[in-house]
């Protein structure tokens, strides 16, 4: 049997990165992916807990996880669409004036 | 020696089974493309391949020499990782999604190993064929857009967001027989409709709209007529796969006709009761029948082959048709081979006719416009398996009160 | 060694490599690859604990339909792969050790509290489909219903943002 300490040390280590390629990705695309990788992270730490206490919520509350990230990714790859179309570049760098 | 293979018989007997059923299907795909183009020729009132072997039965060899031996060129500045990853990506999937299919109900015990007839026997094996389904996208959207082709890419797209839409659908339609029978797992769904009446206690009945929405969205989602906008000759060039040639076509070529012969192991499956013959169990003399169309068929090849045109044919086809006869004579000899056989009959008897249907719709549809594809998709076929699904609940519910 | 460990660091190795090649990897369609990689891994490791419906919904939603629509906008806004510029050297040599420290002091601050938790075992019928869907309609029927809502606003708003200006 694997210790659920090893499942939540996979998930702190895969929470770590998210944060490293959020700060440092210049491209938005590449830092929206970085916080799915943070949230992929933390239904990793639901689960391991509901196997470990032996209840079936915390897998309830990954599908409740995974539902909001479906809707937040639809809405802000939309966003990313439209500022991209309007300054012409994807470079978070770049977008560092209220006005174009 | 016995002893290695006792103990790790729990590795062995499975890496066996994954050969053995990648030849057999390798072998069938080939043939499948052999049966196409004689099926759609005679369809369009001309001969198919008839020069290659007797009845052109060796065109799929030469297609396979060819396929070796010819340049695989590598597109200037496409992205190589994806170019590549494309169609293995394309492949692996179609071949992985025959793991969870059950062929037939026998368990046998091989070098003291329980096991069945199918790779792997997991209680959600639906949802890991929608798993793999849902993954397939990622082989055409890929391609599109490695090959550093702006039609290529468009092609891609629009494969892709078919294949997207008519996923939901694919998903939707099969909730019923979800609901009918209480089981992810395949080989539970066919056990629930062996009622032992025979052909009435298949799903098609009940779940006549589910298997329409599910036959129709399945053959969006292979890319084949009416929905194969996206690698017709006239349209986009050859839509995502322009710019692969030679083995990485081939790839792509297998892994459409294997999801091919998926889809259509599914919907016996779900809706036709899988290896369930369509004769009530009381009636046992038709476990004669698959004896009763070897030995007629068997002796029908002999007769022709040996009136064919040239030598090679006038040894093969007596030989090949001997040998049916012969193995139709046997089932009836042995009758422990002959219940054996049974259930794998059915089986491939109802996959080989889906595969006609496909091919039959291949040489008499015209396609859609993609326009009129998608619309179909989200304003019809979706709303029609939703309504379908609440239809099935609101029997069951009332049927428990 | 069990095979369940086995298979847990052989897919945990997976998941962060290519984590790692996430961060490390120029171009975005790369970056979004590797994410399916990992994304992939993690489902596997849900196998591994008994949360086979889990897994297949990660599978199907997150691997099949969200990953898909990160690869559909990096092909249509035409991403290119990063620049390298002069800023953020310090960054990197600062930054990259801070953070992996910080990730490296949460992991010994967890290995070391071993005894708090069970190691149980793998969770088959306890977490059937059939006990989830129980719990989702009469316990989490409130956040579930929530949820739809949601989606129903954000297909909403994704409409209003495709659209063009007329």
């Amino acid at each position: 049997m694997v210790p659920t300490n090893y499942y939540l040390i996979l998930s702190a280590v895969l929470f770590g990165l998210g944060i490293v390629a959020f700060v440092f990705k210049r491209n938005i695309i590449t830092i929206f992916m970085a916080i799915e990788l943070m949230l992929n992270a933390v239904n990793l730490a639901f689960v391991a807990f509901s196997q470990s206490w032996q209840k079936p919520d915390g897998e309830v509350f990954v599908l409740f996880v995974i539902v909001v990230a479906a809707a937040e990714a639809a809405v802000g790859l939309g966003i990313i669409i439209l500022t991209a179309r309007n300054r012409r570049s994807l470079n978070v760098e770049r977008v560092d004036l209220l006005k174009l | 020696m016995s002893d290695f293979l006792t103990k790790y018989a729990f590795l062995i007997v499975p890496i066996l089974k994954v050969v053995i059923l990648v030849f057999i299907v390798l072998t069938v795909d080939a043939y499948l493309t052999w049966l196409e183009r004689k099926v759609i020729a005679h369809i369009q009132a001309r001969w198919g391949p008839h020069r290659v072997g007797p009845h052109g039965l060796l065109q799929p060899l030469a297609d396979g020499v060819k396929f070796i031996f010819k340049e695989d060129p590598l597109p200037a500045n496409v992205d190589k990782v994806a170019y590549f990853l494309a169609p293995f990506i394309a492949l692996m999937l179609a071949l992985t999604s025959l793991a969870v299919i059950p062929f037939g109900p026998q368990k046998f015990t091989i070098f003291g190993y329980e096991t069945h007839v199918g790779i792997a026997d997991v209680n959600i094996s639906l949802l890991v064929l929608f798993a793999i389904t849902a993954l397939g996208v990622y082989g055409v959207a890929l391609a599109g857009w490695a090959s550093n082709n702006k039609y290529s890419l468009l092609g891609g797209l629009r494969s892709s967001a078919q294949m997207i839409s008519y996923e939901l659908t694919l998903t939707l339609s099969v909730v019923g027989v979800l609901l009918l029978a209480g089981d992810f797992s395949l080989r539970g769904i066919v056990e629930h409709q062996s009622a032992g009446k025979g052909v009435l206690s298949w799903y098609v009945f009940p779940q006549i709209i589910g298997f329409l929405c599910f036959y129709i969205a399945a053959i969006a989602e292979t890319n084949r007529v009416p929905f194969d906008l996206p690698e017709a000759e006239s349209e986009l060039v050859a839509g995502f796969h322009t710019e692969y040639a030679s083995m990485k076509f081939a790839m792509f070529f297998i892994a459409e006709y294997t999801s091919m012969i998926t889809v259509s192991c599914l919907a016996t499956i779900l809706f036709f009761g899988g290896w369930l013959s369509p004769f009530p169990d009381s009636w046992t003399f038709t476990h004669y029948l698959p004896s009763a169309l070897l030995i007629p068929f068997g002796l029908w090849v002999v007769f022709d082959g040996i009136r064919y045109e040239n030598l090679f044919g006038r040894i093969m086809l007596p030989g090949v048709g001997s040998a049916l006869a012969v193995i139709g004579f046997a089932l009836i000899v042995f009758p422990t081979l002959n219940a054996i056989i049974q259930g794998p009959f059915w089986f491939l008897a109802k996959v080989f006719t889906f595969l006609f249907v496909y091919i039959w719709m291949r040489g008499t549809l015209p396609r859609f416009r993609y326009d009129q594809l998608m619309s179909f998709g989200w304003k019809f076929l979706l709303p029609v398996s939703i309504a379908n699904v609440v239809l099935t609940s609101v029997v069951i519910l009332w049927r428990m009160h | 060694m069990s095979a369940s460990l086995v298979i847990f660091f052989l897919l945990a190795a997976l998941a962060v490599m290519a984590a790692i090649s996430l961060i490390a990897q120029r171009h975005p369609i790369h970056s979004a690859l590797s994410l399916i990689v990992v994304m992939v891994a993690l489902a596997g490791l849900y196998l591994l604990m008994g949360a086979e419906f889990v897994a297949a919904v990660q599978i199907i939603v997150y691997g099949g339909a969200i990953m898909v629509l990160f690869i559909f906008v990096i092909m249509l806004l035409n991403a290119e792969a990063e620049e390298r510029t002069n800023f953020s050297k310090l960054a990197t040599y600062a930054g990259i050790p801070l953070a992996l420290a910080i990730a490296g002091f949460i992991a010994a601050a967890i290995a070391r509290s071993s005894g708090s938790l069970p190691a149980a075992e793998p969770s088959g019928a306890l977490t059937s489909t059939k006990t989830l869907s129980m719990l989702l309609f009469s316990d989490f029927v409130y956040p579930f219903e929530l949820t739809s809502f949601l989606i129903l606003v954000a297909i909403l708003g994704a409409i209003v943002l495709a659209q063009r200006e007329n």
